[in-house]
């Protein structure tokens, strides 16, 4: 029901948006529609995958070239009409193991998050308003790690493009969040299976802060694809940081009962 | 010698059952091991009180984690002992088990039988619905470490919340610094504690919770009926000594935190009902958090914080009209560097206290964190006046493997 309203009101933005520019209309309407379309065929294809457990590697790198690597394990849950549920559990750095994160996400009211200190036995609710912070000290923000819903954002559609051989629809995003670290996204949607290639990431000033690439994209259960590697790249501090993506596994049968506060407590 | 019998009890209790089950499904278990060593330094700042205690102190500290789980992690047996050597203090060279437990879950219910810690709250300064563990006192004196509590705990999950039940078969008595150790209350005699209760230490204590996520609110109450954690001294004019003193209670605790934005706001309240005393206390305040400051990945929290004891200046609680203020920094950084400064002023004995509080990663293994424990007194019938030449810095260095 929420999801069904707050589609529908989005239309109306961009209704009262048509008005506005009369003469534009024409233009206007159907880049915005077409960046819309765009993003919701890739989210509907992308619909019904259920559950996954996969192993997340991080490794950072500054702009001398030292690295650091982070590990974790994640479970995520497919919601009908709502976002996903996650749960994480850190395995390294040492001092952090066992350190677990739970987080319900929404298409447009607040995340809910809590965080397991094992040293402390203790579960702590943690403000979902820190969007553009850093996720341990990585290149990744809060926001980048979320899952993409179509509420999140407004669009255009700018032009085709090739990227890597693969032609490729370009379309901004601009969030709706008044916490997101972004004035726009800018991102590469392959034609043929509407798989993210590349985005652009535009600061609070509108100037570009970071770009991810997306590669080595596999298919699973015949639908599903995964990028296994992604890398961040951030222009204005020199530092980088690559996720690889390992052992992903989907449908394992999971459900709410392994994704709430008992869950989190007793994640290994 | 009470530690090594209940755990030897509580051993031959689990051991049968879980090995038992583990040989089931002996094909499947998953065994992981971790855990750190610390050597930690104080320098005390001024000279001590007592002429027993040191200057400066080292000691040596390890918390080994051993886990097995099986039937995809739906049954887990954890152990974790710690132990402690001290330069100096006899009483804080000390070992505990903090957890060794069976824990079995279902879809919407789980239970928890053995040694363990359990936590409630959510204010940073005072602990004060917190009631299911004793507080290991001469391992710190931050009120942060917990002795391992026997107990048989179901936990039922509803769509209105999670439910959690205890049964709690011994008492633990709290630890306290010998006379060799600083901070130290002096002529204190643990070995000959007192209780209320003829059951003395094997009193059966009971404890219910309810806690529920609503929207940006956490919520719980909990009751509690059995064995006061927090000990009275009582003072024996035969012996010259303190002995501690553990009575009866009934406590009704409620824990309520709302994350509104970037604003944390928290709020515990207590009721404790007694042969001697019936009482509320309050501790509340809210955490304001800047995030990305000045540009960069560091946030900063700036936290508030208010106790309140309805007994006033004769309350057996160290936080009966006090405030405190703190900031939080967080760098966000590949180290993980972070500082908490914290100042607390008591508004009726006028004492105050001022702690740092500052860590950072040195690659994937070792951490290092500095405390710094400054302590004001000049009221004889403030507890603090006992520690007021302790003011120290610790530095503690942690390998965890």
């Amino acid at each position: 029901m929420k999801y069904l309203k707050l589609t529908t009101l989005l239309f109306l933005l961009v209704g009262t948006n048509l008005q506005v520019n009369a003469e534009n209309t024409e233009a206007a309407n159907s880049a915005e529609d077409k960046g819309l379309q765009i993003s919701k065929t890739s989210k509907e294809k992308n619909l019904g995958w259920q559950d996954t457990e996969s192993e997340m590697e991080m490794i950072l790198k500054n702009r001398h070239g030292e690295t650091s690597n982070r590990q974790m394990r994640i479970k995520s849950l497919e919601q009908e009409n709502d976002g996903d549920k996650s749960l994480t559990i850190f395995d390294s750095p040492r001092d952090v193991a066992g350190t677990a994160f739970l987080s319900f996400s929404h298409p447009t009211a607040d995340d809910e998050q809590w965080l397991y200190l094992p040293q402390l036995k203790r579960v702590k609710r943690i403000s979902s308003s820190n969007k553009s912070g850093s996720f341990m000290g990585s290149e990744f923000s809060f926001e980048d790690l979320t899952s993409f819903e179509v509420e999140k954002f407004t669009y255009k559609y700018i032009k085709d493009e090739t990227v890597d051989g693969l032609d490729a629809f370009v379309v901004e995003q601009y969030p709706v969040d008044k916490y997101s670290g972004y004035t726009k996204r800018v991102v590469w949607i392959d034609k043929a299976e509407y798989r993210s290639l590349k985005i652009d990431f535009y600061d609070r000033k509108n100037t570009l802060l970071k770009t991810l690439t997306f590669k080595d994209y596999k298919q699973y259960i015949e639908k599903y694809w995964r990028a296994h590697t992604l890398e961040m790249i951030n222009h204005q501090n020199g530092k980088s940081t690559v996720i690889n993506w390992k052992n992903y596994k989907f449908q394992q049968g999971l459900d709410d009962s392994d994704f709430n506060k008992n869950a989190l407590k007793r994640a290994r | 010698m009470k530690i090594v019998n209940i755990t030897i009890n509580t051993l031959a209790k689990i051991l049968p059952v879980s090995l038992l089950l583990a040989a089931s499904y002996a094909h499947s278990v998953e065994f992981e091991a971790k855990g750190n060593v610390e050597l930690q330094a104080r320098v005390f700042v001024e000279d001590p009180l007592f002429p027993t205690q040191p200057d400066n102190n080292l000691s040596l500290a390890t918390v080994p984690e051993f886990y097995w789980s099986w039937n995809d992690g739906d049954d887990l047996i954890e152990f974790v002992p710690s132990a402690r050597i001290d330069q100096n203090d006899d009483e804080r060279t000390h070992n505990d088990i903090r957890e060794l437990a069976w824990i079995h879950a279902s879809d919407n219910w789980e239970t928890r039988i053995g040694i363990r810690r359990v936590f409630w709250g959510v204010t940073e300064f005072q602990h004060l619905v917190d009631i299911i563990n004793q507080t290991d006192a001469v391992d710190d004196i931050d009120d942060e470490d917990k002795l391992g509590q026997p107990m048989i705990n179901l936990s039922l999950v509803n769509d209105w919340g999670i439910v959690d039940f205890f049964v709690m078969p011994y008492f633990r008595e709290r630890t306290f610094a010998g006379i060799e150790g600083r901070p130290m209350i002096p002529n204190i005699n643990p070995d000959n504690a007192l209780y209320e209760s003829s059951d003395e230490d094997k009193h059966k204590d009971y404890a219910v919770r309810w806690s529920h996520s609503i929207d940006d609110y956490e919520v719980a109450v909990s009751l509690f009926k059995g064995t006061s954690r927090a000990p009275v001294l009582t003072f024996s004019p035969a012996t010259l000594e303190l002995s501690p003193f553990y009575f009866q209670i009934e406590q009704v605790g409620v824990e309520l935190q709302a994350n509104i934005e970037d604003l944390v706001w928290k709020l515990e309240l207590i009721n404790q009902d007694s042969a001697f005393d019936n009482f509320s206390a309050i501790q509340t305040g809210f955490e304001y958090s800047f995030y990305g400051v000045y540009d960069s990945n560091a946030d900063l929290g700036l936290i508030m914080e208010y106790s309140w004891d309805e007994r006033g200046e004769q309350a057996s609680s160290n936080f009966q009209n006090d405030i405190f203020v703190g900031a939080r920094l967080a760098m966000n950084d590949v180290d993980s560097s972070e500082l908490l400064m914290g100042f607390g002023y008591d508004l009726d004995f006028g004492s105050n206290t001022f702690v740092v509080e500052a860590s950072r990663r040195y690659g994937d293994n070792l951490k290092l964190s500095l405390d710094v424990r400054f302590f004001e007194s000049d009221d004889v019938n403030d507890f603090l006046y006992f520690v007021r030449r302790d003011d120290h810095f610790q530095l503690t260095a942690q390998y965890y493997f």
